[in-house]
């Protein structure tokens, strides 16, 4: 058996206390404000440019960064208490969200200096959107069998192909792709993808809006026709994306948007309930706390470990499992205890069109970012079965 | 984990491997097991190890002691340490030393009642008492007609016990006090209450499921290795390899659940709503997890695991039975639901992000 799994008890430190406290009053002000409303969920339909820099002014992005390139060196547990407030109020992060998460830190660790002096301060600032390009028509899951060309011309590379189901790509400044530059080897079937930077809204680029079953548009088709990409957009080795592809997954998967996506109908179930209710009542909300309580720890305790300097992949991918089944089936519990919630109620319609929205919502939160399939294999992996 | 919970978590992973290893025991239809164990554990001081020095105990930490019960669940072991640390505790809330022997603790319900009678003798019945057959005493919390509580240690002896087994096999009894005189009584100190000696229960009871999850999971993933079925081992095909994933999370979810409560408690100032969350929660959702963990192991092993022969069934069951005890995942679930709406829906949140 490999190393037993670890969850230590992470207790966060004074300073995010603090901070937790200047966060929720900021949102109360931006709610006071009208920025947002945060009894309406559905912020992935909405776009907020100035929340973006409002937030980047407060120094909540790029919070773990060096501030060099407009960081602010704190800590990943600050990082956490940021994040776990804005999703719970609902706040719209759409904008600034991939870019804090995923693609600030890959260029971080594999882009040119002039790239990270010119990109990372703006995404500190709040001021650029990114996007992810991963899957296509015939890759989604089996990300290896990518086949947008990269061909090497003067000076850089003209990509040509279709990524899909590309979140934000609408309003995306930017992208960060992998594309197949050489093809795969007998010995290595993961092999010849390379990870480039993508400038959008450029030529060689359209951007095609998918439908969703929320009725939203919040993906979309990319199409790159003879895109001309300059050399000191490739991040990393050229045909070794593989490579570095596994160890960010870890910051990816467990952080608290993995399982707090539905959480609202939580709240304002206990809402409807009132403040006696019956055993039923009780016993279901009761339950559903415990749950999300114990999400919480997982994955505040997978921070610890990764603000330790540790690679905790394995239980990492177990709190996005978990997590995302959790907020998957949440929508379904709360509308069985919605039944008995009295008509006189106030807060009905509203608890009401949360569960319509957040039930249309549940089927993508187990797909995106790494399938439950995708994450049992890698735990598979970590407890010595593959 | 600190240096000091390390030393002596180790000292009892050691007297377990030494002395109850599952297979040995399996085999031992005359509990020839039980007598070593017990001594040896007691000369490690760990049934006392909640009690402070002056009150004859060993004086280890809170930390180090839910260490203890951590590696008492990975071994499903079935002698009453945890018991008598928790009944040691107890006494030592009042500073009443503890005698040495094996000591349960009385109510273990959140629903049962021992009542203080005017001649300051106990009376009252208690169910689902683990271990009062093999108990020389009982640590009791008791309540006087004007609901003082007080803490008292009585002689085992002068009780009537129906003797029970419970799903895992072990004692699990009725203890009825007639007006009992009680060896010593105290009150008990200022905010203490039944329900801070249930979820000191319910937190053991967590950290020991937790335990056994991480043996379940430990010996499917070997069993999975070895077994072969249409000509590969077990481990190999999908279906069994994402059955162990789920073991994986369940087995994660208890651990990190009862690790937490456990630290809560340990570290609490005061017994706050933050604090009762921690630990019901650790009950409610290890006891979830002994279903759905344990009902994965059984279908990793197959018929195999069905059998008496087999260890299997002393973590499963042992795992399934320990939700009972203190109050089940269902009645906390109640109380937290109720204690979470009387303090409203935007009071919800800064309750579940307090630590």
């Amino acid at each position: 058996m490999t190393a037993a799994l670890r969850f230590d008890p992470i207790r966060l430190p004074s300073e995010c206390e603090q901070l937790r406290k200047e966060v929720r009053a900021f949102l109360a002000e931006e709610i006071a404000a009208g920025t947002f409303d945060p009894h309406q969920p559905n912020r992935e339909d909405t776009d907020v440019p100035e929340f973006s820099r409002k937030v980047g002014a407060r120094g909540w992005l790029g919070m773990t960064w060096p501030k060099k390139y407009g960081g602010h060196e704190r800590s990943f547990l600050e990082r956490y208490v940021v994040t776990e407030e804005m999703r719970v109020a609902n706040a719209p992060t759409r904008r600034f969200f991939v870019a804090d998460r995923q693609s600030g830190p890959v260029l971080l660790k594999y882009a040119p200096e002039n790239i990270k002096m010119d990109i990372l301060p703006r995404i500190c600032r709040g001021e650029i959107c990114f996007a992810i390009g991963m899957s296509e028509p015939n890759s989604g899951s089996d990300l290896f069998a990518a086949k947008t060309r990269a061909t090497k011309t003067d000076g850089g590379y003209l990509i040509n192909g279709t990524k899909i189901w590309t979140s934000s790509a609408h309003i995306a400044d930017y992208m960060i792709a992998i594309f197949r530059t050489s093809p795969p080897t007998k010995e290595n079937r993961r092999h010849g993808l390379t990870q480039f930077l993508v400038k959008m809204k450029q030529p060689g680029i359209q951007v095609n809006p998918i439908g969703q079953i929320t009725g939203q548009y919040e993906f979309n088709e990319v199409v790159f026709t003879d895109h001309f990409i300059p050399d000191d957009h490739v991040l990393g080795e050229v045909d070794g994306a593989w490579k570095q592809a596994t160890s960010e997954l870890a910051y990816e998967r467990s952080g608290p948007e993995r399982f707090l996506e539905t959480y609202y109908v939580l709240t304002e179930l206990v809402r409807a309930v009132g403040n006696k209710p019956d055993t039923r009542s009780a016993e279901g909300i009761g339950r559903l706390v415990a749950q999300v309580h114990t999400m919480r720890r997982m994955s505040v305790s997978v921070a610890g470990m990764l603000q330790a300097g540790k690679e905790p992949v394995v239980e990492a991918s177990i709190v996005k499992d978990i997590g995302t089944i959790w907020e998957q089936q949440l929508p379904h519990r709360v509308r069985e205890l919605a039944a008995f919630v009295e008509e006189t109620a106030t807060n009905r319609e509203t608890l009401e069109k949360q569960l319509d929205f957040a039930i249309k919502t549940a089927p993508k939160l187990t797909i995106q970012g790494g399938t439950t399939e995708v994450l049992r294999g890698i735990i598979a992996r970590g407890l010595g079965l593959r | 984990m600190a240096e000091s919970e390390n030393i002596v978590a180790e000292t009892a992973e050691k007297i377990f491997a030494d002395l109850a290893d599952a297979q040995t025991i399996n085999r031992d239809k005359n509990g020839e097991w039980k007598a070593p164990l017990w001594q040896a554990l007691t000369d490690a001081g760990l049934p006392l190890a909640w009690v402070p020095e002056d009150c004859g105990g060993s004086g280890a930490s809170l930390a180090e002691g839910f260490s203890v019960l951590s590696a008492a669940g990975r071994f499903a072991v079935a002698v009453p340490l945890t018991e008598t640390m928790l009944a040691g505790w107890l006494l030592a809330q009042a500073r009443i030393a503890s005698p040495g022997g094996e000591m349960t603790v009385v109510p273990a319900s959140p629903k049962d009642r021992i009542t203080v009678n005017a001649d300051g003798s106990l009376s009252g019945r208690a169910r689902g008492v683990p271990f009062a057959k093999a108990a020389k005493h009982f640590a009791v919390l008791a309540s006087d007609a004007k609901g003082g509580l007080s803490i008292a240690l009585v002689d085992a002896a002068k009780c009537r016990i129906e003797t029970g087994l419970n799903l895992g096999g072990d004692p699990s009894d009725v203890v009825t006090l007639d007006k009992v005189q009680p060896v010593a009584i105290k009150p008990a100190p200022k905010g203490f209450d039944q329900i801070r000696l249930m979820l000191m229960g319910g937190v053991a009871r967590s950290l020991q499921i937790a335990g056994a999850l991480e043996s379940m999971l430990e010996i499917s993933v070997r069993y999975s290795n070895e077994r072969v079925a249409f000509e590969k081992k077990i481990s190999k095909f999908q279906a069994v390899q994402h059955n162990l994933a789920r073991l994986a999370g369940e087995s994660a979810a208890a651990l990190a659940a009862a690790t937490s409560a456990a630290d809560a408690i340990a570290n609490a100032t005061s017994f706050n709503d933050e604090v009762f969350l921690e630990a019901v929660a650790a009950k409610i959702r290890c006891a979830e997890a002994a279903e759905k963990g344990g009902g994965i192991a059984h279908q990793v092993h197959g018929a195999i695991g069905f059998t008496i022969e087999h260890i299997l069934h002393r973590y499963s069951l042992r795992a399934l039975a320990w939700r009972d005890d203190f109050g089940s995942e269902s009645y906390w679930a109640v109380e937290l639901g109720k204690l979470v709406a009387a303090r409203g829906a935007d009071e919800l949140w800064p309750l579940v992000a307090s630590r």
